[in-house]
């Protein structure tokens, strides 16, 4: 298909880009190295576009993750000229006639090109009990469904927006410096999960919380939030957390538990 | 179906350890507070408004400051004014070490931080109760 659009297409636009990528094949390379590409230039044209135009048409060994194209999926996270950046959401324009250097997301190993190994921050996901935990003494099924008003929703609706793009880790200088940090995201579903009316298990959760690697590690750097491509502001999460995290250990010197 | 009973099987419940920086950030917090609204005025008023003019320089003459200092309302102000932002300071002063990756000896970086914040605090309480004049 692509091999019949392409005449027209460069018909309206001689401009090319150049586009460097940051290659790694670990069966062949002993490091990473980069390799430059150039790609024809259309304003509209984002930068999974112009990875899949390279994979087409100039080098079929270029591995990169991608799957919804409209940034709901978070799969096609990567460095865009040292910015942690979705590569269906950055469009070729804002760098136009500038270079393009693509790289593998910051602070997770590389497992080939574009492709980082995003294992730590799935068990990080896990470990923060991202589910309802309802009271033990709760209603039965047959009682019907846990109703909500629109405020009790509005307290954690922002922090339940993530798709686990993993950008806030690659923007954190924190996890960057200690990946035992539990990190933006993670406390952020966290966060979600805590201000929920329908959870009672926000004890259990601030056990997590009050850890050195849980909010502690955090500085307040704020740079997760700037690069989150859904305004979920993990900075805020945390901040509200460390105000929660405090009135807990205050709690917990007059009643240890 | 074995497999399966195994993979839904609750993991062991981990250790949790408390971190005790809450009290730390707690004292870095009002540190930072009173240090971003007072500087501001600091500054406007010893380095603008008694040069200028504006504001006579007697009312904060030596006889005057050491009066409020050595007063049962003026010394507590004093004390929390100094030790605040002190604790303020050597607390970021902690963790951009870490930000620079100095990881070795973490534990003394913490004493020889907190515990220079510690001591001047003590320093300048014992100083100011030998002041109070009531
Ligand atoms: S918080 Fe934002 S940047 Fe972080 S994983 Fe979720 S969507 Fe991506
Ligand atoms: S391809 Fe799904 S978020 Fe970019």
């Amino acid at each position: 298909m692509s091999a019949q659009t392409m005449p027209t297409q460069q018909a309206v636009s001689d401009k090319v880009i150049e586009v460097e990528i940051l290659r790694y094949r670990p069966e062949q390379d002993e490091k990473p190295f980069p390799q430059l590409f150039e790609v024809p230039y259309s304003p509209d044209m984002s930068i999974l576009e112009a990875l899949q135009y390279i994979k087409d048409h100039l080098d079929s060994t270029v591995s990169f993750r991608w799957s919804c194209r409209m940034a709901i999926c978070g799969s096609c996270g990567l460095m865009v000229n040292n910015v942690p950046k979705l590569g269906c959401k950055a469009f070729l324009r804002d760098y136009y006639p500038q270079k393009i250097k693509l790289e593998a997301l910051a602070n997770f190993p590389i497992e080939r090109d574009l492709v980082v190994d995003m294992g730590d921050f799935i068990k990080k996901l896990e470990e923060i009990k991202p589910y309802i935990i309802p009271a033990t003494d709760d209603k039965c099924l047959s009682e019907g469904t846990y109703k909500q008003t629109p405020e009790q929703m509005e307290k954690y609706k922002q922090y339940s927006m993530c798709i686990n793009c993993g950008l806030c880790y690659a923007a954190c200088p924190q996890y960057g410096l200690d990946s035992k940090f539990t990190g933006p995201a993670a406390l952020a579903l966290l966060a979600r999960y805590n201000r929920d009316s329908r959870d009672a298990g926000s004890a259990e959760r601030m056990k997590i919380v009050n850890q050195e690697e849980g909010v502690w590690s955090c500085t307040f750097v704020g740079y997760c939030s700037v690069v989150c491509p859904k305004g979920v502001d993990p900075a805020a999460a945390i901040q509200l957390l460390k105000v929660e995290s405090s009135k807990d250990y205050l709690i917990g010197m007059f009643k240890p538990d | 179906m074995n497999a399966q009973q195994t993979t839904t099987n609750q993991l062991p419940e981990k250790k949790y350890i408390r971190s005790h920086e809450p009290i730390f950030w707690g004292l870095f917090g009002a540190g930072g507070m009173l240090t971003a609204f007072l500087t501001p005025v600091m500054v406007l008023v010893t380095g603008l408004l008694i040069p200028l003019g504006l504001i006579d320089a007697e009312h904060l003459s030596y006889e005057k400051l050491h009066q409020f200092v050595s007063s049962w309302y003026g010394a507590p102000i004093v004390l929390v004014l100094v030790a605040l932002p002190l604790w303020h300071t050597l607390h970021r002063i902690f963790h951009s070490l870490h930000d620079l990756g100095i990881k070795r000896g973490r534990d003394w970086q913490q004493v020889i931080c907190y515990g220079f914040a510690f001591a001047v605090s003590v320093f300048v309480f014992t100083l100011l109760l030998q002041m109070l004049s009531l």
